[in-house]
């Protein structure tokens, strides 16, 4: 693999960008791998690189039915932040958090990393309590995190509308180093240098069936025949119930629509994130000047990729109220991922009921601000067959054990 | 936007106007169950892509719980029935199968 550097730049503008190389090389199936990865969205990448790069397992394939990058991981709103409640939450996503500020070096792949500051709205004095909390369980956890005043507010995103009719804003959790980042980059970074390390990213191959004996898995049926393996992770995310059924158990999952929606581009107004969880919206500007806008969920199992027409409504609705110079704006662009909604809204890193499968799904709403943090975890339990400490809290059993990891209590939105 | 009728009141009622219940016919559980009983009842769902029953309810309108068939893949609705059996009416199934002929009921393998 070439390096991307100021160099590289200057050496194709005098060959007139003959040289440069494809970013990742697409071969056919082998036989067999130590380990086989099911879904190249970001998650499914990054186990693979940190497998590679922290343990040195390099005979990986990664296995997309579609094309990498095309689910959840293309298709989300890219916020980033860390500032969860619970104790193993804030561990695995303040990791992640400070993974993404060294990704682009890391990867030799611009990530776009750009920590310009996540605020949450108060609008009630219950969501200011809540915040107050999360604040102060913040500052034990090592996250950092302000509770700030309507008056900052104002200062730090002056489009806001702090007063009311029906919400006022109240305060703001805000954390300075949470922000965006580009998402097709940052599954075209993770790929590319999983390819550089040999390891085999084989789009347009759907996995069918899981293959087991004797309790472990032996390899899995895909649409380019049979390929076996010494182990396997499953990252899927809204298919993780799909693949789960293939090997034969259940998860605590519901599959179903997020959507997303951007405006036409305007002239830069907006350099921080701005979350309102009462009202039910969310908006960042990105780079190239579209307001990006999300919402809520569907109620319903759904794996079209597409959901109902009220929650643009009703997220419109609620962000022409807290930002009312967007009435006029144009939308440009609507579209949906299936999210894997677990039963207490956090995610699952997992060992499996088969002893050499692996899980890695029920990142639902919020999980692209995971991805390396993720993978880092993901990795260590796959290398190892036992969960390191990011991961331990995150296995399938708590719901059957009652040791829930509840964030649906934290934020009514979890993006 | 999902419509679905509901099988009390006959109304043809809007997504807007019905709460999501989730899966339908689930065992229930309660105190003196195992871990693992009341993990299945709570937590552990089918989820399938393909042929689905729920649990609505009429919120906005009679207010009662009724069930649904419906296709997760295409949105696609077979029918509405009341909630009170225990598995889907004879009818209903014979709307998924005129629909998707290769569907096989499940229920009674996994129950
Ligand atoms: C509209 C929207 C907005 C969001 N906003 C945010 C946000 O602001 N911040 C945030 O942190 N998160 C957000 N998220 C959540 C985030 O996008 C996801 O949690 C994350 O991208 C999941 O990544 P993944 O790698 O697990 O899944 P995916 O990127 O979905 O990758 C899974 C891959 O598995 C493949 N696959 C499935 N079945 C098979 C099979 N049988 N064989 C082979 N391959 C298969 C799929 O094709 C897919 O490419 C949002 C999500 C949506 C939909
Ligand atoms: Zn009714």
């Amino acid at each position: 693999m070439k390096r991307y550097s100021v160099f590289a730049i200057a050496r194709e503008a005098v060959r007139y960008h003959m040289g440069w190389e494809r970013a990742w090389a697409s071969p056919e199936p082998k036989p067999a791998y130590d380990v086989i990865i099911v879904g190249a969205g970001g998650h499914g990448l990054a186990t693979a690189y940190y497998l590679g790069k922290n343990f040195g397992i390099t005979n990986v394939a990664i296995i997309e039915k579609g094309w990498l990058g095309g689910g959840n991981t293309g298709r989300n709103t890219t916020i980033i932040r860390s500032n969860y409640l619970q104790d193993p939450s804030a561990a695995i996503y303040e990791k992640s958090r400070s993974l993404y500020e060294t990704l682009s070096q890391d990867l030799n792949y611009n990530v776009m990393f750009s920590p310009r500051g996540v605020m949450m709205l108060a609008q009630t004095h219950h969501e200011v309590r809540g915040y107050l909390r999360t604040q102060h369980a913040n500052a034990l956890q090592g996250v950092a995190t302000e509770f700030i005043t309507p008056q900052r507010v104002k200062e730090l995103c002056p489009i806001l509308n702090i007063d009311g009719p029906r919400y006022p804003v109240l305060g703001a959790l805000w954390q300075a180093r949470g922000g965006t980042g580009r998402h097709d980059a940052v599954a075209w970074g993770y790929a590319r240098a999983c390819s550089a390390m040999g390891m085999h990213i084989i789009q347009n191959c759907e996995v069918k069936g899981v293959r087991s004996e004797n309790g472990a898995v032996t390899g899995v049926d895909t649409t380019k025949g049979f390929i076996g393996t010494k182990k396997l992770g499953m990252v899927v995310a809204g298919h993780s119930g799909q693949l789960a059924e293939m090997a034969g158990f259940r998860l605590p999952i519901e599959a179903v629509a997020l959507q997303a929606l951007v405006s036409e581009p305007i002239k830069p107004c907006m350099d921080v994130v701005v979350m309102a969880n009462t009202v039910h919206g969310y908006m960042s500007q990105s780079d190239k000047g579209e307001m990006v806008i999300g919402g809520g969920t569907d109620g319903f199992n759904n794996y079209t990729q597409r959901g109902s027409f009220h929650h643009i409504e009703e997220t419109l609705r609620a962000l022409v109220e807290t930002f009312p110079i967007i009435s006029r704006l144009k939308m440009l662009r609507q579209w949906g991922g299936i999210v894997d909604m677990t039963g207490d809204r956090s995610p699952l890193i997992s060992k499996t009921p088969l002893g050499n499968c692996f899980i890695n799904c029920g990142w639902g709403t919020g999980g692209f601000k995971a991805i390396p943090g993720s993978g880092w975890a993901m990795a260590e339990l796959m290398a190892k067959g036992e969960p390191g400490p990011l991961a331990a809290e995150f296995n399938m059993w708590r719901f059957k054990e009652g040791r829930f990891i509840d964030e649906s209590v934290a934020a009514g939105v979890a993006h | 936007m999902l419509t679905l009728e509901c099988p009390y009141c006959g109304v043809m009622a809007d997504e807007t106007e019905l709460s999501p219940g989730y899966e339908a016919h689930l065992k229930r559980f309660g105190p003196g169950a195992s871990p693992e009983e009341f993990e299945a009842y709570m937590f552990a769902r089918k989820n399938p892509k393909g042929v689905h029953f729920e649990r609505w309810r009429h919120s906005y309108g009679c207010g009662k719980w009724f069930l649904a068939a419906r296709c997760t893949a295409t949105l696609e609705v077979f029918g509405t029935y009341p909630a009170q059996v225990s598995e889907p009416p004879a009818d209903i199934i014979a709307k998924i199968q005129a629909r998707r002929p290769d569907w096989q009921p499940d229920w009674k393998a996994t129950k």
